[in-house]
């Protein structure tokens, strides 16, 4: 029977299609989990996430291309590469530039992915890269769907980062000074937290799980000097929807995105279904203004 | 123990502090005074590097600190318990107390908490609860135990009876006199003069950025000049 004129699928269909949308929501939340850290945290909206993302999706084809390092032993070289650059990008340009003004800080993130972005077109031109591995086509059925080695690393990249995150933030000194940074920035200056350092530290925390996304996606998506953008625009949508800083709405609203997409895809076809995310996004904010797992207090 | 020598500095343009010479010796309570606006605030800022010092000098158990930036001076055991507290919100208590040790005194934090608790058992009972949602009194005291797991060499408080009930501002004198007996130098910044007057061994009064009288608590209370200023009698 139609409803609204949508056209009804089996149950083993729709399932199938949220099962696929856990599994793209679960790289969305990789790139939200960076994102929500410099943005929720250091009320940093970096303008430069996507063009770090394509930066770090770079460093990977080239590892593969040039040196045959595999995109997921490639972590162990971009992933503390990623977080060196963030920490200097942040010490070095932002934290200098900005004098802790958040129109200013705007301006600079802008200003250094407008760099980045051209320099790589410059550098790598527009052409289409993606690394080949040779367990892109192998997986797991789940009957209703099937999914690759890549998506289900995605999905468990996704929750380790979120869990080790959470672990970091609560457990241990810095993680406590990066919150103490967050709300109270005289008082964390009085107990001898180094702010400018956390500042760093944080950004480059950040770029780290950047880098951690940028593995994971090389063996499923080809990287261009403008991937980043569609990214990162979903990757803002998911930050807001969880809930500024929370990393348990960062994954949550991967998947909730991810799972409406996929079934915005399946009931609107490829070209309208990118609508729903924008639907679910107002309603969810609707109700929720802080978003799924935010704090009333700013 | 602290030597302040000379200190002038301000915002901008503006000066605020115009000569300052302060001295506190080992286990002494001092007392800055002063009303609104004199500048004891931007002194204590000055002393925990968060304001550069335009001139002067600022000796630490015999070290000199002057400019040194508030990480380096925590780390020689000047710490400062700010005006407004200061405490960080959304963290417990626990946690705001495990940061009072983040630079210094780390590995007593154990006993330096413990310690705390026994001055405070408030905080005990507190101890999971968001420091945001404290009580004034209660953000004080923690305020004053994130200052003590740093192991203070000398310990600034900023107006600690501000915004209190006058029990627990009673209560919070007597607690700074405990902390004094127990070996701690203290530079105790009030605007409540009768009370700190009654725990100190010496006092400043600033006005204008410029130290006007300094004494002991009993020379000073004999002044009809300060006694008419600040006591109102
Ligand atoms: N951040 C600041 N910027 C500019 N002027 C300030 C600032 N803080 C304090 N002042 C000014 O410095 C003077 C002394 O202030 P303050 O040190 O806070 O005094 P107190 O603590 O004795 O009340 C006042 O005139 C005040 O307006
Ligand atoms: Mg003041």
């Amino acid at each position: 029977m139609d409803f609204l004129g949508l056209p009804s699928y089996s149950w083993e269909t729709v399932l199938g299609s949220a099962i696929s949308g856990v599994f793209l929501g679960s790289v969305y939340a990789l790139v939200a989990l960076g994102l929500t850290l410099i943005y929720g945290v250091l009320h940093i909206i970096n303008f430069a996430h996507g063009a770090m993302l394509m930066l770090a999706m770079y460093a990977v084809f080239f590892l593969w291309s040039a040196l045959g390092i595999d995109p997921y032993l490639a972590l162990l070289i971009v992933v503390p590469a990623g977080f060196v650059f963030g920490y200097a990008l942040q010490r070095g340009v932002i934290g200098r530039f900005s004098h802790g003004r958040d129109e200013i800080t705007l301006l600079v993130t802008l200003g250094i992915a407008i760099m980045i972005e051209n320099g790589a077109l410059f550098a790598f031109s527009a052409t289409e890269r993606q690394v080949q591995v040779p367990y892109d086509f192998d997986g797991i059925d789940f009957g209703v769907t099937f999914a690759v080695w890549p998506e289900i690393a995605a999905l468990a990249g996704s929750l380790v980062v979120t869990l080790a995150l959470w672990l970091f933030m609560t457990r241990t000194d810095m993680g406590h000074a990066i919150q103490a940074v967050a709300k109270e920035r005289r008082g964390a200056e009085l107990v001898g937290i180094d702010v400018e350092h956390i500042y760093g530290v944080t950004f480059g925390i950040g770029a780290a799980c950047v880098a951690v996304a940028a593995c994971l996606l090389a063996p499923t998506y080809a990287v261009s000097p403008q991937f980043g953008y569609l990214f990162v625009l979903i990757a803002f949508t998911v930050v807001v929807l969880g809930g500024m800083g929370s990393f348990v709405g960062a994954l949550v609203g991967g998947f909730l995105i991810g799972i409406t997409e996929q079934l915005g895809r399946l009931y609107l076809g490829e070209s309208l279904g990118l609508i729903t995310i924008s639907a679910i996004f107002i309603l969810v904010l609707l109700f929720r203004p802080t978003g799924l797992f935010g704090q009333a207090s700013g | 123990m602290l030597e302040v020598r000379g200190i002038r500095a301000g915002y901008g343009s503006m000066e605020v502090l115009r000569g300052i010479d302060i001295d506190v010796a080992p286990g002494e309570i001092i007392a800055v005074l002063g009303a609104n606006g004199a500048g004891k605030s931007t002194l204590n800022n000055v002393l925990s590097g968060v304001i550069p010092a335009g001139s002067g000098r600022v000796m630490l158990d015999g070290a000199d600190i002057t400019g040194g930036r508030p990480t380096a001076i925590v780390e020689a055991g000047l710490i400062h318990v700010p005006e407004g507290r200061r405490v960080f919100p959304n963290l417990n208590v626990e946690k705001n107390l495990l940061l009072g040790g983040y630079r210094r005194g780390k590995a007593n934090r154990a006993a330096n908490m413990a310690h705390v608790y026994e001055i405070f058992p408030r905080l005990a009972e507190r101890r999971r609860q968001f420091a945001g949602t404290l009580s004034g009194g209660e953000q004080q005291m923690l305020a004053i135990g994130r200052g003590m797991m740093a192991e203070p060499k000398l310990l600034i408080l900023d107006e600690p009876s501000l915004g209190l009930s006058p029990k627990l501002v009673e209560e919070m004198f007597t607690l700074i006199a405990r902390l004094a007996g127990e070996g701690l130098s203290i530079l105790l910044v009030e605007q409540n003069v009768a009370q700190s007057l009654e725990i100190a061994a010496r006092a400043y009064v600033l006005e204008n950025g410029e130290v006007a009288m300094q004494g002991l608590p009993g020379d000073l209370l004999a002044r009809d000049d300060l006694r008419k200023s600040y006591l109102g009698v």
